[in-house]
Formats: C-alpha cells, structure tokens, sequence
C-alpha cells in the first residue's frame, strides 16, 4: 500500500491501483452518458449526411446536400425566426420581470413568503398541463381571456387567439413568460440576499437610496447573477418545444414553428429522419454559436465585484 | 412615516395583481374539477353550483392510475440509477488520481449544452433496435443519461469540499475505496444529493419529449403523456381534462407545499448550471 506521503511525492504518477477503483466508479456513469448521448450526438451528425426515412433499411449517402437544402428551406428560416423572437422575448420579459418580482418581495415585509410560494407554482406544472390549461383559458368560446375581455368592455379584442396568425405567436409567448419568469425571481432573489446589508449601509450614507440604491449597488452587485440568468433563457429558448407543441403544434400553418418543432416535424411526423437530422445539427450549431457570441459580448472583469461581495 | 403609507399600499396591490395573475389559473383549474360540463359552460367565473365529483370518477376510469404508476416507476428508478451513477463518478472525479479525469469530466459537462433534439432520432432508433420501443422502461435510459451531467457537476463540487484528511484517516486505517464512498462520501453530502434530487424529480417527472417520441400505447404512458392523450380523446369534456391536468400535478404540489425552501433553493441550485 502507498502511503500518504508517497502519494504527495508522486503526485502526478498515477497509482495502478488507484485507476482501477477511478475507472469502476466512472463507468456506469460513462456507459449510460455514452450510449445515450455521446454515441447519439454522433449519429445524428452521421445520419444528417443521408437521405433516410428512418424506418426503411434504405440509406443513401448525398454528403452535405441536407444542409444545401436546410439553408434554403423557408420553413426553417421562418422557425429560426420565431426562435429568436423567443430570445428576445425571455430575456427582454422575462429576466425584467423576474427582478422587479424579486425586488416587490424583498421590498414587502408581511405576507412576502405567501406570496412566494403562490408566484413559484408555475415552475411545478407540467410543461404539458400548462399547455392545455391555457389552451382552455384561450379559448374563443369557453375561455377565460375572451370572458374577462368581455367583462371589462373589451369584447371586440375577443378572438380565437391560438387559431389566428396573427395574434398565436404572441399568445404562445405569454404563457412561455407565465412558465418561465418565477424561476428568474428566485434567482435574483437568492441572488439579492447574498448582498451584505454593510454595503447598503455604507452607500446609504453616501446618499444611496430608493432607485438609487437599485442602480448604484444591487444591480450591479447582481450582473453575475442576471448573466446566470440571461445564459439559461437563451439556452433554453433556443431548444423550446413542449409548450408550442402541446398549444399548436406550430400551427396555424408554421406561424408559431420553432427550429424544435420543425425538426420534429420533418423528421417524426414526415419520416425524412435524414433531413430531421440536419436540421437537430444545425439547431445544435445556432445553440453553441450563439452561445459563444453570448459569452464574450459579456465576457467582463467581475472580480473586483466579487471582492466586494 | 406618512409618506410611507402609501408606498406600502401601492407593494401591496402590484403584488396582489401578480398573485392574480400566477394564482388565479390553479383555482380557476380547482373550481372547475368541481364542475358539470353544463355548469363549466354557463359559470366559467364562479363557485361551482354543486360539488360534482363525476370528473373524477372520469378520469379514475380512463386510466389515470395507470399513467401514476408508470410516472412513479419510471421516476423513482431513473432517480436512484442517477444518484448512484453520478455520486460514484463524483467521488472519482473529486477524489481520486486518474489519467482521464478532466477530460472525462468535461465531457460530462458538454451535455449540459446539448440540447435533447440532437439526440432525438438516434434514441428513437436504438430504442427499437433494443425492442423496448412502447415500453414504459425505454425511457429509463435517456432520463438518467440527460440527468447525469447536472447531478455529477453538482455532487463533483460538494465531494471536494470535504476535507482530505477524512478520507486519508479510513484509508490509513485501510478502509476501501467503496466503504469510503459509501459510509464517508454519502453520509456528509446529503444536501447536495437532495437537491440534485429534487431537481432531477422535477425534470424526469415533467419530461415530454422522449415519451412523446417512444411511447404511443395508452397503458404505457406516463403522466404528462397521459394528461395530453386524456384531452385529446375527451375534447368535449373540459372539466374532466383541467380535472386530470390538476392531478397530475398534485404529487408535485403536495411535496412542494411540505418542502418548499428545498424545492426553490434545489432549483436555483439546479439553475445555475443548468
């Protein structure tokens, strides 16, 4: 056996034995994360070179003539399109409401914790249930939105709100911020609650108070916290599926398409699984690219900020 | 203090609006489960006129148990598949020397990035070729896979933050590997193991996608699948769908309601990488 010492001297031979033991840890984890996720990533890249329904054994090779045809294709571009609307959208809506939700519970004392609990409960739902509940709020006839429309003297903006191209974007976009920006709130809000109340102390002296105090001290005390955020909207606003799926299916005609759902599209509902998987890469390429754009434009020096933390 | 009054009023209604706003769609659902079909259409508003627990009844007898058990099923094994695999990788990853470890951990941590279209079609694919196609089981697989990378990068994290010298005294004393993972490493880290729990129950117990994908036979779907089959065989019955839709839920509700600072503090833990 090697003794501890031994172990410090050596730090970077490797002891056999101690590999072995690493190796039968890793491996569950490795074969599972491997066959359902590695090894699948490949495939899709694999097949994205060939023209396949997927259900006949019949595959050919056309090297890059998906792509050819993905780049050109309208539905595509017009999914990608929606997509980014949805970005902006969750990072414009959703992150500001999120922080204003954030500052009306710190800012009340009673009640702030009821109020939590009830802002929270849409982050529980399924994404599935709170399709369908709002596919009943919107509806033209029976639902709640036309109901109150008409209550407060509105009745000419009643309208079959998922039913039109018009207005189902936008409708889908509500509900997508009603899912979506509880999580923001207690992001910030957990991030707020680590700002030490010294330093509110001390800027109060300065003269830093009200709103402030809100943009002198908290919000840039956050900016780790808000890109946190804003990393999570966009990674997730770029692989959005269930909720437009459950609501419209994309539909009316492709108004409400997300690259997800065309892919889905093309691939499961149409069997053209070779083009369905052009289609999955080049979602996972404006992923990581827009990731990566993301990543440097906010690429800055928070250390000092840190400190003072 | 006079001019503070009505600063406090005006917090008050704007945080009333909001509890409108993301409370009133839960009791709306609650009053309707309450209601007739009749009574839904002419008082979608109001309290419901009697109590009718005929949408219940419905959806007891068009298999709601059945998509509860297979949800409990699938969840509660991809649950223990992943805390396993992922806090023996974690002690490996936090506490042993081995030649792949940073290569093998950012390989974990790439998933996170992933999103799970791009392995759509080949999961759809292997999953026939394995026959489990249709069968509750097949979605084990991809909900522990796509689980796996949160929970090692989070249980990773909290396993180095336990002092060395633990580990070093058992081994001295010529405690085993596995011994030390299992009465050490375990028992010292059940905060970080809990929320990485709670996390992943929330996903697998939500998920859609990869049901949606490999299961279309009624009697193996889980809840959420359920729920959407549920509405679209029973279109004309709205009380009875919101009925099915709330019960879905309840479970996670209920341990939201009994344990709700581990929930929020669980996903804003979960978040941060996620």
């Amino acid at each position: 056996m090697v003794t501890n010492s031994q172990k410090l001297l050596y730090k970077k031979k490797y002891d056999p034995k101690e590999q072995r033991m690493a190796f039968l840890f890793v491996f569950p984890a490795l074969a599972v994360y491997g066959l359902y996720n590695a090894f699948c990533v490949f495939m899709t890249f694999f097949y994205s070179f060939h023209k396949w329904t997927g259900i006949s054994q019949k595959m050919d090779f056309i090297g890059i003539q998906n792509y050819i045809n993905a780049f050109q294709d309208q539905g595509l571009m017009l999914a990608l399109r929606n997509n980014i609307i949805l970005v902006v959208v969750s990072l414009g809506v959703q992150i500001p409401l999120g922080m204003v939700l954030a500052l009306l519970l710190a800012s009340i004392g009673r009640g702030s914790k009821f109020f939590r609990t009830v802002y929270f409960m849409p982050m529980l739902l399924s994404t599935v249930a709170t399709g369908l509940l709002w596919t009943y709020l919107y509806d033209p006839y029976f639902g709640l939105i036309n109901a109150v429309l008409n209550l407060i003297g509105l009745s000419s903006w009643a309208t079959a709100w998922l039913g039109q191209t018009k207005t189902a974007l936008g409708a889908v976009l509500v509900v997508i911020c009603w899912q979506y920006t509880p999580q923001y709130m207690v992001l910030l809000r957990a991030g707020m609650a680590g700002i030490p109340e010294d330093i509110y102390e001390a800027a109060a002296l300065d003269g830093a108070i009200g709103v402030r105090r809100f943009f002198m001290i908290t919000l840039p005390l956050l900016s780790g916290t808000i890109k946190t955020c804003a990393t999570l909207s966009l990674v997730g606003s770029l692989k959005y599926f269930d909720l437009i799926y459950v609501m419209t299916k994309g539909g009316p005609g492709n108004a409400t398409d997300v690259m997800a759902t065309y892919m889905y599209k093309r691939g499961f509902v149409e069997f053209n699984m070779g083009y369905g998987s052009s289609l999955a890469i080049f979602m996972l390429m404006v992923s990581l690219i827009l990731t990566t754009i993301f990543r440097t434009a906010t690429r800055r020096d928070y250390s000092g900020l840190e400190a003072a933390k | 203090m006079k001019q503070k009054f009505p600063l406090k009023l005006a917090l008050y209604a704007a945080a009333i609006l909001f509890l409108i706003l993301f409370g009133f769609p839960f009791v709306f659902t609650l009053l309707s489960s309450f209601k007739t079909k009749m009574d839904y259409m002419t008082n979608l508003w109001g309290f419901p006129k009697t109590i009718f627990l005929g949408n219940y009844v419905t959806i007891v007898r068009k298999g709601f148990f059945t998509y509860l058990t297979n949800s409990i099923f699938v969840t509660m094994v991809s649950l223990a598949l992943t805390l396993a695999f992922s806090s023996m990788a974690g002690y490996a990853f936090a506490k042993l020397h081995f030649r792949l470890n940073q290569i093998l951990f950012t390989l974990f941590l790439v998933g996170m990035m992933i999103p799970v279209h791009t392995t759509l079609i080949p999961i759809y694919q292997l999953t026939k070729w394995l026959k489990l196609y249709n069968q509750t089981t097949a979605l084990i697989g991809p909900y522990v896979s796509f689980t796996l990378p949160l929970s090692i990068f989070v249980i990773t994290n909290y396993f180095k933050t336990i002092p060395e010298e633990l580990r070093e005294a058992a081994l001295v004393d010529g405690c085993s590997h596995f011994r030390i993972y299992l009465q050490i490493m375990l028992p010292l880290s059940i905060p970080a193991l809990s929320t990485v729990a709670i996390v992943d129950f929330l996903h697998t117990w939500n998920e859609f996608m990869y049901s949606f994908i490999l299961i279309d036979d009624p009697g193996k779907m889980t809840l959420p699948l359920g729920v959407r089959f549920f509405a679209s065989s029973e279109t004309a019955d709205l009380p009875a769908t919101l009925t099915c839709l709330l019960c879905a839920s309840l479970p996670v509700m209920l341990f939201y309601f009994f344990s709700q600072e581990n929930v929020i503090n669980g996903l804003a833990a979960g978040a941060v990488k996620g």
